[in-house]
């Protein structure tokens, strides 16, 4: 549903989206990760049709924005870098408004509206000032626009910055209750957890292209090498080092414990804690040690040039 | 960027007042800008009334009551104006406002079609401001009905009305086209003064006109604001670009991609009637440039100014028409053009003034600098003002011309021996230039397909450079020649008895 071909954005001399492609399938949720200017903003709003790409094509349910922008634009909910509102007017006219430029008749635009403000907590925003919301909730009222007209693919652009935990959770829960597999979501973001938690996929784009793209645990092992196990064992331990070492490789160890990589842990693990028991070494634990994201983004976004 | 479907113009309005009401709601609700209105809309009108009974009744009683006349109508179109004011100042931050405040990019991601955002926005910023004047005009209406039995004219109230609506218009749709071309609420009020500057002038002249009673003549003011209305409102849609709006953070410079593409516009490729330079004797190599100019690059210069000739061609018709009026309408006295008489005769003005040409460069650099200078002039007026030289001279031109004949003087002759001689380079050099003048102009208002109004007018300047160096400028040199030296020649021979 969302489909980017070689897109490249030029502005004057500056390239901020370099031979860009990806794509992503109803029913997905991709994370797209990077630096400040990765030009993460500068791909979502030629996704959305606001800009037109230099050359490539940034195709929304088929339809190229650059020929079909109407379509495109109603078919795609962007949440914006900034909430962008309008501080004077109540949320109830600020839903209205964009419900109308949406084509919504009146009563859906009343409908779905409060029923956006209830999901996110804050039906009392219904008929007050935005300049009386809280960032927090300036963010959700524009989260709220954002999923006014019900689209089929949503942009969100770091949806849950300026958020407090509580709010952010709200906002990440509705997220993912958005998806379903007639909807595609992008969503720009630097909280690496929350990209874990969020996204089937996951892009990270360094200076204007995709430096690497795969699930979490792909990128894991893509960039920082094989989970890494740890295995740690009560007495035999020489027993244990030798069985472990005749089977996978072994890359540190200590007294009672052992860590080792393996690419495939569904399988060896099951195979060691047999050969183990047979032995008579006795298993405290098995774990896989912790692989933050983290460290697969920086390695991403420092090691390529 | 292309629509995929066109929207009726119902649709377009119907959104485009969306927008409007929206921004309307969002001016009524801002105080700073709703109590000065109200003051300049119910105080100003009141004071203005008692400013006109008092000057009357004193003029009244020294004999002036003719100022104090004068004094009401000139009241009545500041009352107008003073709201509008504020039109300008809802204008500026239309967009580049909204650009500032970040609420700009969710409207842009809205299915609005630009033309829709456009029309919103400027209807916005009119509304209020005009609602405003027309309601002051009303107070200040009634209360010279009530307090001083004075009623305005039908007629001059459609004047003030329309003058009022059409300056409101455009003094938006200039501020407008600032706010989509800068990237700070300062920088656009910075250039506000593009906009406040004419109309200061243009108030100014009405003023004038209003006290002269001339009020006929506020129908030609009226005519050129819908005219500067029609094409600000153009370039205004031409320019409204979502890319800039969002895309440039800062406004820079950039000499050296301007030269670029101005040297770029500049060049003409080497040709010699289709042959390939190798196959030119050394010697003659050069002659590619000269040949490739005359032959190939002005005729596609001239080709991409199809329309601002015919503008100038429309408008050598108009002079016509105008010298014909003015010749009917300003009589000189009989016998000033009788030219069979003898050179001493002072009231001679058509030989004398032959007689006065100092030498060929002096006439050179007088038309020289009066095509340049209208040019320019049509650079900053979208066009209108380049057509000035031609319209000027050919209804000096006509003017006399309907005078010699009507003193009895045989038109072919005078024709043929004061005008054709110079007359066939130098006004077909004049049209030229005009033409390119008005292209230069035009391009702001209507830049060519797939081209941005920048590039466009660089091409539109290397043209007019152009032209003006490698044609207009030999015309004229050989047009000066021939008129300090052959044409008196003709005359005298012709008219010195």
């Amino acid at each position: 549903m969302i489909e980017a071909e070689g897109v490249t954005k030029q502005f004057d001399d500056f390239v901020a989206v370099n031979a860009l492609s990806m794509s992503v399938a109803a029913g997905e949720i991709l994370a797209l990760l990077g630096p400040n200017g990765a030009g993460k903003t500068t791909t979502v709003r030629m996704l959305a049709a606001i800009l037109k790409p230099t050359s490539g094509r940034a195709l929304i349910c088929g339809h190229d924005g650059a020929l079909y922008p109407d379509i495109v634009r109603r078919s795609v909910g962007l949440l914006t870098e900034y909430p962008g509102l309008y501080l004077r007017m109540e949320g109830r006219e600020y839903l209205d408004f964009y419900g109308q430029l949406y084509g919504l008749d009146a009563e859906t635009r009343q409908k779905r509206g409060k029923r956006l403000l209830e999901q996110f907590g804050m039906e009392e925003a219904w008929g007050r000032r935005i300049g009386e919301y809280s960032k927090g909730m300036q963010q959700k009222m524009a989260l709220a626009r954002t999923l006014l007209h019900d689209p089929p693919v949503l942009l969100l652009d770091e949806p849950t910055s300026a958020m407090d935990p509580y709010s952010a959770k709200l906002v990440r829960d509705t997220i993912q209750s958005l998806q379903n597999q007639h909807r595609a979501i992008l969503v720009c973001t630097h909280n690496l957890a929350e990209a874990e938690v969020l996204a089937n996929r996951i892009a990270i784009i360094r200076r204007g292209r995709i430096v690497a793209l795969g699930t979490s645990g792909e990128l894991k092992r893509q960039l920082v090498g094989p989970p890494v196990m740890e295995l740690r064992v009560n007495g035999a331990f020489e027993t244990a080092l030798s069985l472990v070492s005749q089977r996978v490789q072994v890359v540190e160890h200590g007294y009672g414990w052992i860590r080792y990589e393996t690419e495939t842990p569904e399988s060896t693990n099951p195979h060691l804690v047999w050969a183990l028991a047979q032995a008579n070494v006795d298993v405290i634990t098995l774990s896989e040690r912790e692989r933050s994201l983290e460290s697969v983004y920086l390695q991403a976004v420092g090691g390529v040039t | 960027m292309g629509n995929d479907t066109a929207p009726t113009w119902r649709e377009n309005l119907r959104l485009a007042l969306i927008v409007a009401w929206r921004e309307i709601q969002d001016v009524l609700r801002d105080w700073r800008l709703v109590v000065p209105i109200l003051i300049l809309t119910l105080f100003f009108p009141v004071l203005a009334n008692f400013t006109a009974g008092a000057i009357m009744d004193f003029l009244n009683r020294y004999g002036g009551a003719l100022i104090g006349e004068r004094m009401v109508p000139f009241l009545l179109m500041i009352v107008g104006f003073f709201p509008i004011s504020f039109s300008l100042v809802i204008a500026l931050e239309t967009f580049v406002g909204e650009k500032e405040r970040k609420s700009l990019e969710p409207l842009l991601a809205s299915p609005l079609s630009d033309a829709q955002l456009y029309l919103g926005k400027t209807l916005a910023a009119t509304i209020v401001p005009l609602s405003a004047s027309y309601l002051g005009i009303t107070v200040y209406l009634v209360a010279l009905a009530i307090f001083q039995g004075w009623t305005i004219p039908f007629p001059l109230l459609v004047q003030v009305v329309a003058l009022t609506t059409a300056e409101a218009v455009v003094m938006v749709s200039g501020a407008v086209i600032i706010s989509t071309q800068t990237t700070s609420v300062r920088a656009a009020n910075l250039l506000a003064s593009f906009v406040i500057i004419p109309m200061a002038l243009l108030v100014q002249g009405e003023s004038v006109i209003m006290f002269w009673a001339r009020y006929d003549a506020l129908w030609g003011i009226l005519l050129f604001l819908l005219v500067g209305n029609a094409l600000l409102i153009r370039m205004g849609l031409h320019l409204l670009n979502r890319e800039q709006l969002l895309g440039r953070e800062i406004d820079k410079m950039r000499v050296g991609q301007l030269w670029r593409t101005f040297r770029e516009e500049w060049r003409w490729e080497w040709w010699l009637f289709g042959r390939a330079p190798d196959a030119v004797p050394r010697g003659l190599r050069w002659l590619g440039k000269p040949v490739a100019l005359y032959a190939r690059e002005l005729p596609s210069i001239i080709r991409r100014s199809r329309l601002p000739f015919l503008v100038v061609l429309a408008s050598a018709i108009g002079a016509f028409f105008i010298g014909w009026k003015f010749a009917l309408q300003y009589p000189l006295p009989p016998d000033t053009l009788f030219l069979g008489g003898t050179l001493d005769e002072t009231s001679n003005l058509l030989i004398g003034g032959l007689e006065a040409l100092p030498s060929p460069w002096a006439i050179l650099g007088l038309n020289l600098r009066a095509l340049i200078v209208t040019s320019l002039l049509g650079a900053f007026s979208f066009g209108t003002l380049a057509v000035s030289t031609v319209m000027v001279t050919l209804a000096i031109i006509v003017y006399l011309g309907f005078h010699v004949v009507w003193a009895g003087n045989d038109p072919f002759t005078y024709f043929l021996v004061l005008v054709a001689p110079h007359g066939v380079i130098e006004i077909p050099a004049a049209m030229l230039a005009s033409a390119l003048g008005v292209r230069l102009g035009a391009t702001f208002a209507a830049p060519p397909a797939g081209k941005m109004v920048g590039d466009a007018w660089l091409q539109a300047l290397a043209d007019f450079l152009k032209t003006l160096l490698f044609v207009v400028l030999p015309m004229l040199i050989a047009a000066a020649w021939i008129e300090y030296a052959i044409t008196p020649q003709l005359a005298l021979q012709f008219y010195g008895g």
